[in-house]
């Protein structure tokens, strides 16, 4: 079994591509949470409004 | 105790920008499920709500943007050898194949499950049949082994106006299998057309495309045959009545270009000549194909505005 790992330092480009990645999968996420609230919305239509006491 | 080599683990760090990653949806063709999948969102008696149809409009589009990940997955080694496709992120040396797998089945996945949820679960199979068709029946399949492959494979580009009919209704028509089958039928004209200027590049990968395989005279009589069969069903949705006259004298000048277009094909076969109207026979498939769904969709757009159809 493999103890040891050799993982060399990034580059600059490398961490600005990562930065780059990492933002682009943080909107990914962010339009899928607003997509399934409009989904829920929609759905529910007017419902959205009836409360339980 | 042994060193490991860091690419053995694949842990090596990515070299990919965000922009590689949309190059693996293939953004051209993306552009045209947009286009194709719409149509078929708008064929719908009643209108979808605004919402669900552009979640819907997002999810196949995702989904055939998923489709062309896994296809440069498992095509790096040819794409390595042809130039069209060398530059490519995998090939390039940009992006390792699992970060490509890996996205791809991602975004089958959530595209598959989004648009069950906001559409249907016809929609939702019909998409998931789609990038399953053009993964594995055709990239996998297909492609490397017959002259025939973008005739069978054709079928998955084809399945956008469908899945987007689905989403809508929950329900196949004859309006949407028609629009299924212009893309059907012209789809060979479209890539033999490409395929008679990239022989060379088909070779060097050993893909049996129909120039390399039937020689360019028996494909140049193909190309033919499909536009003269692609005329008549390009004017189907006016024929049938799910489209109006703007359509039909788009489609009728269309279809006529695209036979003029085959016959030059059919008769320049020699030299620099030969390859500009291939060429340009290439292009103007892609111009038919826009006009006659843009015109369809534009039609619809009008008709749900004006208030004719609620």
């Amino acid at each position: 079994m493999p103890t040891n790992f050799i993982l060399k330092p990034l580059t600059p480009e490398q961490e600005k591509r990562r930065r780059q990645r990492n933002i682009a999968i943080g909107l990914a996420v962010a339009v899928l949470v607003v997509i399934f609230y409009a989904m829920t919305i929609v759905k529910l239509g007017p419902n959205v409004f009836i409360r339980p006491d | 105790m042994s060193l490991v080599n860091e690419s053995n683990l694949g842990l090596s760090a990515s070299g990919a920008s965000p922009r590689d990653y949309v190059v693996l949806l293939k953004p051209r063709v993306m552009s045209l499920v947009v286009l194709t999948a719409l149509a078929g969102l708008l064929l719908a008696p009643r209108p979808v709500h605004p919402v669900i149809g552009v979640i819907s409009l997002l999810a196949i589009t995702v989904g055939a943007g998923a489709s062309g990940a896994l296809n440069m997955w498992y095509d790096a080694d040819i794409d390595r050898l042809m130039a069209r496709t060398a530059g490519r992120p995998i090939p390039a040396g940009r992006m390792a194949g699992g970060e490509a797998l890996a996205f791809g089945l991602v975004l089958s996945f959530f595209s598959v499950i989004v648009l069950g949820l906001a559409a249907n679960w016809l929609a939702a199979g019909l998409l998931a049949f789609t990038i399953f068709y053009y993964v594995i029946v055709y990239t996998m399949w297909l492609k490397r082994s017959t002259p025939q492959n973008i005739v069978i494979g054709g079928a998955a580009g084809a399945l956008p106006p469908m899945v987007g009919y689905a989403a809508a209704t929950g329900s196949i028509s004859l309006s949407s299998v028609v629009l299924f089958a212009i893309i059907f039928i012209w789809t060979p004209p479209h890539f033999w057309s490409l395929a008679l200027c990239k022989a060379a590049d088909y070779g060097r990968a050993g893909i049996p495309m129909a120039p390399n395989v039937w020689g360019p005279d028996r494909t140049r009589l193909h190309i033919l045959v499909y536009s003269l069969v692609l005329a008549p069903v390009g004017l189907a949705p006016w024929l049938l009545g799910f489209a109006g006259p703007a359509y039909g004298v788009v489609s009728l000048l269309g279809g006529v270009g695209m036979v003029y277009g085959a016959i030059n094909v059919f008769r320049q076969r020699e030299g620099d000549k030969a390859r500009k109207i291939a060429m340009g026979n290439f292009g103007f498939s892609i111009l038919y194909l826009f006009a006659l769904f843009g015109v369809l969709v534009l039609e619809r757009i009008v008709l749900i505005g004006t208030g004719v159809l609620l």
